[in-house]
C-alpha cells in the first residue's frame, strides 16, 4: 500500500487511527526518516528489559518477575544481566541483527508523577508544558505535517503546518479501558448488565478485560504502523511520523496486562520495519513513555506510578545489539525517593543525539528543539558512523 | 452537599453549560424560565412556506439529492436547533421542547419531511409549550409537516365532490395516530367507526404546495359532508367541525391521563409513580391543559428531585457533552454521532416517537456504541481535564470511585472517556 502525501491529505488513506493508537505524520526534506512512537500511560521498564542480573531485582518485585533466558517462557538473552519480555521477539530479532538499541533507567526531567503533566513535558521537550511540540520544531519551515487519527498530539503541535484527517465512524478503545468502564457500571442496574454483555457480545472475554490481549487492537496498531511505513517509504511522503500506543498503565495484575500492549507494540515495530522496505536503512525510530513505574510490585500485583524507565532505538543506521545503561543499581539507597528505578540518562539527551546524527541538527536548531537543556548533552555514538 | 442545583440542571436542563453558575434556587430558576419567552433566535426562522418552496423548486429542477435545496435547508436547521440545545440558558424550556417535539412526532423516515421539519418545531410546537395543549394540537394539525407525515394531505372524502369524482378516497393515518399517539390514547376506548368518523372529520386539511402563500390550506371540495360523531360528540362538517373535534380530544380527560403519564415517565422515573401522575392529571384537568402549569406542577412533586432515576438517551447525552465542554456545536459532526448512537436527529422509526425508557436505550451493543463514541469524541476534543470537568458538570453526584479512575487514568482521552460512559454522566 503506498499512500503519497497528497493522496493522505485528500482523506484517501483510509482509517488510520484504530484503538488506542494513532498516527500522524511530517514531511521533512531528504530521504532520512524519524519516526517516534510514544507508549502513553507509563511502560514498566524493568518489565520490557528485565535486569535479571541485578540481585535486588527478585527482592523488589519477585512475584512479577519473569523466568530468566534459557528457562520456559523466559526473557529473551541481551547478552547478560538484561533480558527482553518474551512478548517482544520481534524487537529481539532486530536486536541480534544490530539494528536495535535499548537505552535504560532513562527519564525526561520531570519528577512528579502525574501522567498528563509528564506526557505534556514529554511531548513540548521541557521541563514545562510549552504550546507546541519538540517533534514539530523538527519539521523544517516549508513543510506540511499531516496528523493522521483523532487529534494531533502535542508532540506535533506547533508552528509547523500541520494538516489533519480523521477516519469515518468510531475509533475504539483498548480493552483495558472496556474493563475500567465496565467496573465503574457495574453497580448500575441498568448500564452495569448491558455493558459486560455488549462486551462479551464483542468477543472480549472475562480474561481480556482482566488483562487487554484482544488480538484486535493488536492488529490495529501493527495497521496503523504498516500505514505509517508505507507513507515514509514513498518518495514524495513524509520524512516524520509520531505514533502513540496506550495500555501501560498496570496498576494491577501487571505480568498478563502487559503481555497484550507489548505483543500490540512489538507486531507494530515490525510491521513498520516491513512496510518500509528499503527506506528502513534510512529510518530511525525512538520508542518512549512518560515515565517508569516503582520498582517495588504493589499490594494487586501491579506497579504504581515512578521515575526511570526504558527507550528504544530502532533502525537501519542504528548502532543497535547493546543495552547502553548506567544502571544505577536497586539495592538500598539507590532508589529513586526510595521507590523507583533512578534515572541515569536523559531522555533528551538520547533524542539529541539521534537528530545531531540522524538529521544532522546543529547545536542552534537542537536548543530551539529542546529548550532550556544546554546542560543535557546529546547522546554520541547511537548511529554507526 | 446539596444536589439540587446540578440535578436542575441535568434532570430538567440538557446539562450544565461549562461553569455557568448552578441556580441559587433550583426550582425558582426553573419555573421562571416558564415565564420568560422562549429565547430561541433564529437567524433565518425556519417556516413551512420557505419548506415547501424547497420542496417545489427541487420537483422542477430535479437536482442530485445531495444538491437538493431541501436537503441544504435541513442540514442548516438541524445544525441551528442542535447549536441552540447546546448553548442555550433556558434549558428546562428547551427540554418541553423537546419533549413535546417527540410527543407529536414527524419523522424524516417518510420523503419530503426533511425540509419542514425544523418549521414544524417553530410553528408548531415552540410557541406552546407553556400554552394551552389544545392550542398546540390546532397547530401540530394544521401544520404542513403532519399533514405530509401522516397522510392527510391526499386523503378525500368519498362523498365530497372530489371524492365523486375521483377514484380516491380516505385515508384515515392522521385520524388514528392523533387518537392514538396525540390525545386520548387506546385508555379511552374508541372503536374502529370513532377512527372512521374522525378520519371524515379532518378531510380537506391539506396543503397547499404549487400556488404561493404555500401552507396549510383547506380544501371544501375534498372535505365529507356531514356531522360526524366521534366518541359519542356530534361534529358539523366544514373546517370549523374539525377544530371543535380537536378541541374536544385535547382536552379530554383520558388525554389529561395520557399526558401526565408520558410527563411523569420524563421527568421523574421510566415506571411513573401513580401520585405524581395524579397531580399531573388534576393540574391538566384544573388549568384547562396549561401545559406551563403542568410543568410547574412537576417542578413542584418531590418525586422529581431524586438524582439519576433516568437513562439519558443517546441525544440528551451528546447534547450534555458538548454543553459542559462548551464545545462549538459547529464543531461537532452531531448529525453522524447521533446516527451513530441510534437516535438520528428527526428521524423516529414510527410516529410513537422515540421511546423515553432505559431498557429501550441499554441494549448491550447501543451501551458499548456509547463507549466508543465517547473514546473517539474524547480523542477529538482534545487536552481538557477531564477532573475539573467531572466536578463542574457533576458536582455532589460524582462518585468517588469516577472520580479517582478519572484522575488516575493513563491519557487525558482515557480520563474523558471514563466521565463520559461513567453512569453518573449517562444518567439524568
Amino acid at each position: 500500500m503506498i499512500i503519497p502525501r497528497r493522496t493522505a491529505l485528500l482523506g484517501l488513506a483510509g482509517g488510520l487511527a484504530l484503538g488506542r493508537a494513532s498516527l500522524a505524520t511530517a514531511a521533512a526534506a531528504g530521504e532520512r526518516r524519524f519516526v517516534t512512537v510514544l507508549l502513553r500511560g507509563a511502560l514498566d521498564g524493568m518489565a520490557a528489559v528485565v535486569p535479571y542480573g541485578d540481585p535486588d531485582l527478585t527482592r523488589l518485585r519477585g512475584e512479577i518477575v519473569p523466568p530468566e533466558p534459557g528457562r520456559p517462557d523466559g526473557t529473551l538473552d541481551l547478552g547478560g544481566f538484561y533480558g527482553l519480555h518474551p512478548a517482544l521477539a520481534g524487537l529481539h530479532a532486530l536486536y541480534k541483527d544490530g539494528q536495535a538499541a535499548i537505552i535504560h533507567a532513562v527519564a525526561g526531567p520531570y519528577r512528579v508523577r502525574s501522567h498528563f503533566e509528564a506526557q505534556d513535558c514529554l511531548e513540548s521537550g521541557a521541563a514545562h508544558r510549552m504550546d507546541s511540540g519538540w517533534l514539530n520544531r523538527v519539521v523544517g519551515t516549508g513543510d506540511e505535517a499531516l496528523a493522521v487519527g483523532a487529534s494531533v498530539p502535542l508532540l506535533l503541535q506547533g508552528p509547523a503546518q500541520v494538516a489533519n484527517w480523521a477516519p469515518h465512524g468510531f475509533s475504539q478503545p483498548a480493552g483495558g479501558l472496556y474493563a475500567q468502564i465496565a467496573a465503574l457500571n457495574a453497580a448500575d442496574p441498568v448500564t452495569g448488565p448491558a455493558i459486560a454483555q455488549g462486551l462479551r457480545a464483542r468477543g472480549f472475554s472475562a480474561g481480556v478485560l482482566g488483562g487487554p490481549d484482544d488480538p484486535k487492537a493488536r492488529n490495529a496498531f501493527a495497521t496503523l504502523a504498516r500505514a505509517a511505513g508505507a507513507m515514509l517509504a514513498a518518495p514524495d511522503g513524509p520524512r516524520i511520523a509520531a505514533l502513540e500506543l496506550g495500555g501501560w498503565d498496570t496498576h494491577t495484575n501487571q505480568a498478563s496486562r502487559l503481555t497484550g500492549p507489548l505483543k500490540e507494540l512489538d507486531s507494530g515495530l515490525v510491521a513498520l520495519r516491513t512496510a518500509l522496505g528499503p527506506a528502513w536503512a534510512q529510518t530511525v525510530v525512538l520508542v518512549m513513555t512518560e515515565f517508569g513505574r516503582t520498582a517495588r510490585v504493589n499490594g494487586t500485583k501491579g506497579t504504581d506510578h515512578g521515575t526511570g524507565t526504558v527507550a528504544f532505538v530502532l533502525g537501519g543506521p542504528v548502532a543497535g545489539g547493546t543495552v547502553r545503561a548506567d544502571w544505577p543499581g536497586l539495592a538500598p539507597g539507590r532508589l529513586w525517593e526510595d521507590r523507583d528505578l533512578a534515572p541515569a540518562t536523559d531522555l533528551r539527551a538520547v533524542a539529541k543525539g539521534l537528530l545531531a546524527e540522524h538529521l544532522r541538527l546543529g547545536g542552534t536548531a537542537l536548543a530551539r528543539v529542546f529548550p532550556g537543556s544546554e546542560a543535557v548533552g546529546a547522546t554520541g555514538g547511537l548511529l554507526r558512523a | 452537599m446539596d444536589t439540587a442545583p446540578l440535578h436542575a440542571m441535568i434532570r430538567f436542563g440538557l446539562g450544565r453549560r461549562g461553569a455557568e453558575p448552578p441556580p441559587a434556587d433550583p426550582a425558582a430558576w426553573l419555573l421562571e424560565q416558564l415565564r420568560t419567552p422562549d429565547p430561541a433566535r433564529f437567524d433565518d426562522p425556519p417556516t413551512a412556506a420557505q419548506g415547501l418552496a424547497a420542496l417545489r423548486e427541487d420537483r422542477d429542477t430535479k437536482p442530485p439529492p445531495n444538491e437538493s435545496r431541501a436537503r441544504k435547508l435541513f442540514q442548516a436547521q438541524a445544525a441551528a436547533q442542535m447549536a441552540h440545545a447546546v448553548t442555550t440558558d433556558a434549558p428546562f424550556r428547551e427540554r418541553l421542547v423537546w419533549f413535546w417535539t417527540n410527543h407529536f412526532t414527524v419523522s424524516l423516515r417518510r420523503g419530503e419531511i426533511a425540509p419542514l421539519a425544523a418549521a414544524f418545531v417553530q410553528e408548531a410546537i415552540r410557541p406552546h409549550v407553556t400554552g394551552r395543549f389544545q392550542d398546540m394540537v390546532l397547530a401540530v394539525m394544521r401544520h404542513p409537516a403532519m399533514l405530509l407525515y401522516l397522510d392527510n394531505a391526499a386523503s378525500i372524502g368519498p362523498d365530497s365532490e372530489a371524492g365523486q369524482r375521483s377514484k380516491r378516497g380516505l385515508n384515515e393515518n392522521l385520524a388514528r395516530e392523533c387518537l392514538e399517539l396525540h390525545t386520548v390514547s387506546p385508555l379511552a376506548g374508541y372503536t374502529q367507526a370513532d377512527v372512521t368518523a374522525f378520519a371524515n372529520v379532518l378531510t380537506g386539511w391539506s396543503i397547499e404546495r404549487q400556488q404561493d402563500p404555500l401552507g396549510f390550506r383547506y380544501r371544501p371540495r375534498a372535505h365529507q359532508p356531514g356531522t360526524q360523531t366521534v366518541m359519542g360528540q356530534p361534529f358539523a362538517p366544514d373546517e370549523a367541525g374539525g377544530t371543535a373535534a380537536l378541541r374536544f380530544l385535547a382536552s379530554h380527560p383520558a388525554t389529561h391521563r395520557f399526558l401526565a403519564t408520558k410527563l411523569v415517565r420524563h421527568f421523574i422515573a421510566d415506571d411513573p409513580p401513580p401520585d405524581a401522575v395524579r397531580r399531573i392529571e388534576a393540574t391538566l384537568r384544573d388549568t384547562q391543559g396549561d401545559l406551563g402549569e403542568a410543568a410547574a406542577a412537576i417542578v413542584r412533586l418531590e418525586a422529581a428531585w431524586t438524582p439519576g432515576q433516568k437513562l439519558r438517551a443517546p441525544t440528551d447525552l451528546v447534547i450534555a457533552a458538548a454543553r459542559c465542554l462548551e464545545v462549538p456545536p459547529d464543531r461537532l459532526p452531531v448529525l453522524a454521532i447521533l446516527d451513530g448512537l441510534g437516535q438520528p436527529l428527526w428521524r423516529a422509526p414510527a410516529p410513537n416517537g422515540w421511546p423515553d425508557r432505559a431498557t429501550d436505550w441499554a441494549g448491550p451493543e447501543a451501551m458499548v456504541r456509547r463507549i466508543d463514541w465517547a473514546s473517539g469524541f474524547a480523542a477529538r476534543i482534545g487536552e481538557r481535564d477531564a477532573t475539573q470537568i467531572a466536578e463542574t458538570a457533576l458536582g455532589p453526584l460524582l462518585r468517588p470511585e469516577t472520580r479517582d479512575a478519572i484522575r488516575r487514568a493513563g491519557s487525558r482521552r482515557d480520563a474523558m472517556t471514563l466521565l463520559l460512559t461513567s453512569p453518573e454522566f449517562q444518567r439524568r
